[in-house]
């Protein structure tokens, strides 16, 4: 039983990294007042990016950083719509994911039916062979380890720092933060520009680790899950990993369930049985409905919920003369 | 360099007109630039993809076709963006309004009058509207965030219609192919002329003229606008947000549900896994295209279709990828925001020499 | 509306309008679900636009459309390539049925060719391959392979064609160990690499160690090749994907079917029917054995040759279905049309199929 659950957490980790990496992104942006919803057009540039560098030179690493590049420039072509031309954060978000799809598929033409690099698990020495964690938590590829680093940082940065205090105070209040001096639209350009340098991250992942290849649309509508991860996580970083991890867990159950069929453990209660026989339509609804009803269970609770969101989100900013 | 925006004081007039003419004409250099740099004659490129739809009464009517969803669904998203409801799950709305809709046929196979087809109609509208109202109710009484459920309910409609057909309605005839009986003919759409053209554009075109008319001359109207530009002013006026948040859920799903069965029963015939190729989500940008206005709308779902047909012909004709055209739809949407910019704002560009100047 | 007229006249004034020359006899065309990029079913069908374009040269123009859904979309489609001069189009979706028959009945002078369905007309011939025969190898490889006894099935959609892809994996493997398991998983998905993934993790982590999948992306493959199970190909040969895992591939090879039917209208021989070819004919073909002990590949080899020339058809009785009625008798083999149309799974599935 211990085997088969270390097998399954495996698998979640692979399924709610890339959601991880771009919903941290986007939870940045988000406090810094700024709704950017083109995380899936830049994700997807990020896949194709980051596969095409990673297969041209065969290194892993210029991938990443070719991928970080592809999402920082269609978020700084976001960033310009947005904060210097005040265009609607909503409309702007969704022209990036159609540009973001199609551009893509364009570029990625030649990469079709190429086997990927995939980038390296590194163990760490001594903490990998401990039992259970050290498979888990020890030997995994770097934008695993990447993940876990910036939701901490993300969290210190935004609650510790003096730049996250700044950041806040910009998302929750324009107009005295720039009445106070600070740069209101040079803050969110650089947090728009690091939300789109995590949605290339995830793009990366999704094509050198999770399934080392290109194909068009492979982001599958992951950035939107990031998008709702976000709120989910009323816009708090550790809420945002344990949101990732139980959508992604809930998905990699659902194939399980239909694995089980049969053959059912006798240490598992006999409702799964009944479980194992739904219609798949239902089981792959679950996600979707369970992101749903921790949403509303969340929001129910409202103190937290505002005091945690951005209060000028989506709202334009311009300064008076 | 800096680019320094200058409120102006009131809205242009010229500029409002002229900024969505602007928009069209950098889309059409950038085209030409595209198909340049891939090796395309720009002339040829352009042709196939702007004015060769516009060519002859098929395509025309295609376009018709093709657009009359688009419209329907983007003015009922227009009373939720101006009401500040941001309802982005019309494909769901859609994809349940086909479904309550297409109950009639399918259930009641024997029930072939002349009220048939309205009562479908009727039917896709409250299916819309009750799963719209979902997202909306979640907002209202949790302050659950809209896009996100609304969103997350088109992958459960989508795969509910998927289960349905495959399932309990699938038509026995079928050789287990999922697909349903095709519809009786009392309950298909009346067509207009031999094409694929039926009365859903005249019910598209009224339906335009009566949101035009709620919110340009109406009480409704303008409660709308100002709850959507100032909640805070709405409720000093008394207008209750909550209200017309369900409200504008209502409509916009009711929209989406009658484009839903209004497909469904005329151009298709019949209930698949497929019905929508992305109308819910097209609709949010022929929305914002259309400036959240209704004639505006109708105007952009035309646009925004001959796209997609001229994205054919480019590819049938000259051999370039259809992606090309989800490109260019990107970049439209991209330019008609940064063009809208010029109404409320006069644009200074300021070098940063002088900048350093005025510093020193 | 009049401005655009206006416009469009002032263009045809303009003498725009026919593109390509028209040295060609033939056009030919094609309606894809997906891109061309998909290196899966949608890839196949455009290798085999290719294979025209390299047999027949100058003679025959092609032309397609990429990433047309199901759905409203899909007869407009068809309907502009019959009206842009194309003399046969093939519609290679299972959902163009429909929009094939109706826009075939406004063009009689054009022939069509729908893939996968099963309603024809005078101008429209229905055509699909026998990937079942394909199936019934890799399964009774799979339990030869097999060190654990079960198999995962990544499964699409549950549409006859699948579902006798099953079955048919199962027998073969039944043919070697009557106890084999297979342990069915639904993506609901032809294409979502990192679903497709998921599942396969899934499946492997359960206690299967070998996998085959009816979707399209070569992520179940580059799972096993990554934990060291054995796998097989969809589609087209993944062997690139996986070097050391891929056992073989059931290849879709619709050139030679797409040469003989735009050559039959050049010749003016072209009639309506409908065509049902496996292995005998090259629409099915098999990926080299490889990663295979010598003789589980010989036994292959020599089941391919038996299935191919008649000699042995992969349904042949007995067959009991789930609640053990019998469905095929010994010694006779169960009908193309009930193959076509299957949609009940032989004894020792432990899926349910929605009624």
């Amino acid at each position: 039983m211990l085997e088969i659950t270390v097998a399954i957490l495996l698998t979640v980790i692979t399924a709610a990294t890339p959601l991880l990496l771009a919903a941290i992104g986007e939870l940045v942006v988000e406090r810094s007042g700024v709704l950017n919803l083109g995380v899936e057009g830049m994700m997807v540039m990020g896949a194709v990016a980051g596969f095409g560098a990673a297969n041209l030179t065969g290194s892993g690493t210029l991938g990443i950083l070719c991928a970080m590049l592809a999402g920082v420039v269609m978020a700084l072509l976001f960033g310009f719509l947005v904060l210097t031309l005040v265009a609607n954060q909503v409309a702007t978000g969704l022209a990036l994911t159609l540009l973001g799809l199609g551009l893509s598929g364009l570029l990625g033409e030649s990469f079709v039916g190429q086997p990927g690099v995939r980038l390296p698990k590194l163990e760490i020495p001594g903490l990998s062979d401990l039992p259970v964690v050290g498979q888990l938590l020890f030997a995994q590829d770097i934008l695993v380890y990447i993940s876990f680093a910036l939701t901490a940082a993300v969290a210190w940065f935004l609650f510790k720092s003096r730049a996250g205090l700044v950041l806040r105070a910009v998302g929750d209040n324009h107009g005295s933060a720039h009445a106070l001096g600070y740069p209101v639209i040079a803050v969110r350009y650089a947090a728009v520009a690091f939300g789109g340098a995590c949605a290339g991250l995830a793009g990366a992942y999704l094509s050198l680790a999770y399934t080392p290849q290109w194909v068009e649309n492979m982001t599958a509508g992951r950035g939107w899950i990031a998008l709702a991860l976000v709120v989910f996580a009323s816009w708090l970083p550790f809420r945002v990993m344990i949101g990732a991890y139980l959508f992604g867990a809930v998905t990699v159950l659902t194939f399980h369930v239909q694995a089980l069929r049969g053959n059912l453990p006798p240490w598992l209660p006999e409702w799964v049985g009944g479980l194992t026989q739904t219609p798949s339509q239902f089981l792959s609804m679950l996600p979707y409905i369970a992101t749903i009803v921790v949403l509303v269970l969340i929001s129910m609770n409202r103190r937290t919920t505002l005091l945690n969101t951005p209060a000028c989100l989506g709202r334009p900013f311009v300064p008076d003369r | 360099m800096r680019i320094e925006l200058i409120r102006r004081a009131e809205q242009s007039r010229r500029m409002a007109l002229l900024s969505p003419v602007i928009a069209v004409g950098l889309t059409v250099v950038f085209s030409a630039a595209v198909f340049l740099i891939s090796g395309v004659d720009p002339l040829a490129g352009l042709y196939q993809l702007f004015i060769a739809p516009l060519t002859d009464a098929w395509s025309l009517s295609e376009l018709v076709v093709k657009a009359v969803p688009l419209v329907l669904i983007g003015v009922g998203l227009a009373v939720c963006y101006l009401s500040n409801n941001w309802n982005i799950g019309a494909e769901g709305q859609f994809t349940i309004g086909a479904i309550t809709g297409s109950m009639i046929p399918l259930l009641l196979p024997d029930f072939q009058t002349p009220f048939t087809l309205p009562l479908m109609l009727v039917a896709g509208i409250l299916g819309g509207a009750a799963y719209g109202l979902i997202p909306g109710l979640l907002k209202t009484r949790f302050g659950a965030n809209e896009i996100l459920t609304s969103l997350m309910l088109v992958y459960v409609a989508t795969l509910f219609l998927d289960w349905l057909v495959r399932g309990p309605w699938r038509d026995p005839m079928g050789y287990g192919f999922p697909q349903t009986e095709r519809f009786n003919s009392a309950a298909r759409m009346i067509m207009l002329g031999d094409g694929r053209m039926s009365v859903s554009a005249l019910v598209t075109l009224v339906v335009v003229a009566l949101m035009a008319v709620m919110l340009a001359k109406t009480l409704k109207g303008f409660e709308i606008k100002v709850l959507g530009a100032s909640p805070r002013a709405g409720a000093f006026a008394g207008f209750s947000a909550k209200k017309m948040t369900l409200f504008a859920f209502a409509i916009s799903g009711g929209l989406a549900g009658l484009a839903g069965i209004m497909e469904v029963s005329g151009v298709i015939g019949k209930l698949q896994p497929s019905i929508s190729p992305g109308y819910g989500f097209a609709a949010i940008i022929v929305a914002f295209l259309g400036r959240l206005n209704p004639v505006g709308i109708l105007i952009a779902g035309l646009v925004l279709a001959l796209t997609y047909l001229g994205g054919e012909g480019i590819q049938v004709a000259l051999g370039v990828s259809k992606r090309m055209s989800t490109v260019l739809q990107g970049v439209l949407l991209f330019f008609v925001l940064a063009c809208d910019t010029l109404i409320l704002y006069r644009v200074r560009f300021i070098s940063s020499s002088r900048k350093a100047g005025a510093h020193a | 509306m009049r401005k655009m007229l206006l416009l469009a006249t002032t263009a045809l004034a303009f003498g725009f309008g026919t593109t390509a020359g028209q040295a060609a006899d033939l056009k030919a065309c094609w309606v894809y679900i997906g891109p061309v990029g998909d290196f899966g079913w949608t890839y196949q069908h455009d290798q085999g636009r290719l294979d025209v374009v390299e047999h027949f040269g100058d003679k025959v123009e092609t032309a397609f459309v990429e990433n047309v859904p199901e759905g409203p979309d899909a007869e407009r489609a068809i309907e502009r390539l019959a009206r842009d001069g194309c003399g046969i189009i093939f519609t290679t979706s299972f959902g163009y049925m429909d929009p094939t028959l109706t826009v075939a009945e406004k063009y009689p002078d054009v022939k069509f060719e729908h893939a996968t369905g099963y309603k024809t007309a005078a101008n429209v011939a229905t055509y699909n391959s026998k990937f079942h025969e394909g199936r019934y190898i890799i399964g009774q490889i799979a339990a030869k392979v097999s060190q654990t006894g079960s198999a995962g099935y990544i499964a699409s959609f549950p549409i006859p064609e699948v579902v006798s892809g099953i079955n048919a994996f199962l027998l073969g493997a039944q043919s070697v160990n009557p106890d084999f398991k297979v342990k069915v998983v639904w993506v609901s998905s032809w294409f979502d690499p990192g679903k497709e993934a998921d599942a396969a993790k899934a499946i492997f982590d359960q206690g299967a160690d070998i996998i085959t999948q009816h979707t399209d992306s070569t992520a179940p493959l580059q799972v096993a090749q990554e934990r060291g199970f054995k796998g097989f190909g969809q589609a087209s040969d993944m062997i690139a994907f996986a070097p050391t895992s891929q056992l073989t591939s059931i290849i879709d090879d619709w050139g030679p079917y797409y040469i003989h039917r735009v050559q039959a209208v050049l010749d003016g021989t072209w009639t309506s029917g409908q065509t049902w070819d496996g292995l005998k004919e090259g629409h099915v073909v098999m990926a080299p054995y490889t990663n295979l002990p010598e003789d589980v590949a010989a036994a292959a080899k020599e089941l391919e040759g038996k299935i191919a020339s008649g000699e042995f058809h992969p349904f042949t009785g007995p067959i009991l279905d789930q609640a053990g009625v019998e469905k095929v008798a010994a010694g006779a083999v169960l009908a193309d049309g009930d193959i076509l149309g299957m949609n009940w799974y032989v004894k020792g599935i432990d899926d349910q199929l929605p009624q």
